[in-house]
């Protein structure tokens, strides 16, 4: 801490710096911090298929690896990703190890997750922390979507869609914590789009593969859309999509329940835009990455005055990235774990953190 | 004056209030189309149910393909003023409207208005007939999740909520409140496998 003393006041008019996105332009007022917080932390990432370690500081991702589990057959086994997790999660750190940065403190994803997933990445990070004499940080997993997506674009204090597999939440921040204003009642966005990719035969993750489909459909077959205040529920819109790719062609239907299912989501956005009274929209998790759901939230920003925020493709599925940006910032405030504290939470919820850095 | 509410555009006038569901261009048109008219259909329909039912709602004066004209409530939304006594009041309602096999669909603090002593309940368009343990619970878990979300102290407000519910709908009432947290445990307890 006194090592940042000595820079505060210093001026650097003039002077180049990298922002946000790594672009070059000249150093502004609030850049200051930006230089002065030469922290580093390293972050691991494992709370289902993905396995993913970085080390970032505030200007940049200084070194990332992973490697995914992809299921044989079917959706994640449990016990099958962690084996996964345990037998890559040596490779992957000394990868990013081997990269030289040094950090000043190790992150790792404490929740919501897989219970034994989230046990072998905890394992590691702890030894980590020991071997290296740093602090250990416990991230919540959709916190650090919102925070790399907050960090990457800029924006301030937006409605968050976050859209993963097992989650469809539409979250916005409130006197001190992150609440879920509206969210699925059955299956996460992710899921359904897999499972309906599996039953079309598809390859596993089937999300890309029907969003490239749909852009080929040209009529819309009527599905079930169900909105409950800011809830949502898919399974009806499901089995209507199975029965209907019986007697239709692949394209049409993709093309419905990408309309279908977006439409309820960006509904449900909106409806949180005008009951928080709030002006900006951030998009995180693997399906925020879909062009065609970019494009409507966009669309609807813009009917509504609002501006829509994604981060680049690469942050949108789960990476070690977010966990280290986020175990960054929640280092320099303090929020840190005792070893003997450190247990995984695997209902861990996105309003059991306090926020003080909004 | 104009409201932007989350799917319509609300005119007031001193007499009257026009509410608008205007298109929204993120969604196709057919889509767009089905969804503005069913709800304006719903909303005329059941407003005028739930009134009869004994649940304060404005008079509907017309309606049109995507527009309703209806009573102007001179009031304070519920979001600016709730109170426990109010919640508990809210409950009262929600029982009649259940009792009634009506489901409101949207129970937000947004969508209703307090004017003097009468809390009325307005935004009907996700509204329908359904006398099922689930559909009840959702309707009493979206106004909780609001209460989570929105308002401070909402333990109270969810206790009183659910005093006001079982006095107006005693023969239900213990089943849906189980019900409701059956539904948030369902939610909390989600994990990523499929
Ligand atoms: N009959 C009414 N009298 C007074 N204000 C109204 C009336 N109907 C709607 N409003 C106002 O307009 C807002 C939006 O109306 P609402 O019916 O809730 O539409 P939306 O579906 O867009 O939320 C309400 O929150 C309320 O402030
Ligand atoms: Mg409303």
């Amino acid at each position: 801490m006194a090592f940042y003393g000595f820079f505060i006041g210093l001026r650097l008019p003039e002077s180049i710096v990298r922002g946000m996105r790594g672009e070059k332009r000249l150093a502004r007022n609030g850049d200051m911090l930006v230089i002065m917080q030469s922290k580093k932390v390293l972050g691991i990432e494992g709370t289902a298929w993905s396995l993913s370690a970085a080390i970032v500081g505030h200007d940049r991702v200084y070194a990332e690896a992973g490697h995914p589990y992809v299921p044989e057959t079917g959706g994640i086994h449990p016990m099958a990703a962690a084996q996964h997790h345990a037998s890559h999660i040596a490779p992957i750190i000394r990868q990013v190890l081997d990269s030289g940065v040094g950090f000043d403190g190790v992150a790792f994803s404490r929740g919501p997750g897989l219970g034994p997933c989230l046990r072998t990445v905890a394992t590691a990070a702890r030894a980590l922390a020991l071997a290296y004499d740093v602090p250990l940080i416990g991230v919540n997993h959709c916190v650090a979507h919102i925070e790399v997506g907050r960090w990457q674009t800029g924006c301030h204090d937006p409605v968050v869609l976050y859209v993963s597999g097992a989650n469809s939440q539409v979250i916005a921040f409130r006197r001190g914590r992150y609440r879920v204003f509206g969210e699925t009642l059955d299956i996460g966005i992710g899921n359904a789009l897999d499972k309906f990719g599996r039953h079309l035969g598809l390859q596993h993750p089937g999300g890309p593969k029907i969003e490239a489909l749909a852009r080929e459909g040209k009529s819309y077959i009527k599905m079930p859309y169900v909105v409950k205040g800011m809830d949502l529920s898919f399974s009806g819109m499901m089995s209507a999509a199975k029965e209907a790719a019986a007697t239709h062609s692949k394209e049409d239907v993709c093309f419905s329940l990408q309309e279908n299912a977006f439409a309820m989501l960006v509904e449900v956005t909106e409806r949180a835009l005008a009951h928080t009274g709030k002006d900006e929209v951030l998009i995180g998790g693997g399906v925020g990455a879909n062009g065609r759901l970019q494009a409507m939230l966009d669309a609807m920003c813009k009917d509504r005055g609002a501006k829509f925020y994604a981060p680049p493709r690469k942050f949108f599925g789960d990476n070690g990235s977010m966990i280290a940006y986020t175990g960054l910032i929640q280092l320099e405030h303090g929020m840190t774990l005792d070893i003997a504290d450190s247990a995984v939470l695997p209902n861990y919820r996105t309003d059991d953190v306090v926020i003080p850095w909004l | 004056m104009e409201k932007r509410g989350a799917e319509a555009v609300v005119e007031l006038f001193p007499d009257r209030v026009i509410k608008t569901r205007v298109p929204k261009s993120y969604r196709i048109p057919e889509l767009d189309e089905r969804l503005r008219s069913e709800r304006t259909r719903a909303e005329a329909k059941i407003i005028s149910e739930a009134r009869r039912a004994g649940i304060p709602t404005p008079i509907v004066y017309d309606v049109r393909q995507y527009a309703l004209v209806m009573e102007f409530v001179d009031g304070r939304p519920m979001k600016e003023v709730i109170t426990p006594e109010l919640s508990r009041a809210v409950g009262v309602l929600v029982g009649r409207l259940h009792k009634a096999g009506l489901i409101h669909g949207d129970l937000t603090t947004s969508n209703m208005i307090l004017r003097g002593d009468v809390i009325y309940m307005i935004d009907f368009g996700l509204s329908f007939w359904d006398g099922t343990l689930e559909a009840r619970g959702v309707d009493v878990h979206v106004y909780y999740q609001t209460l989570i979300s929105s308002h401070e102290d909402h333990e109270a407000l969810m206790d009183a909520f659910a005093e006001g519910y079982r006095a107006a709908f005693p023969e239900a009432a213990d089943d849906v409140l189980r019900r409701v947290k059956e539904i948030e445990y369902r939610g909390r307890y989600k994990t990523e496998t499929p």
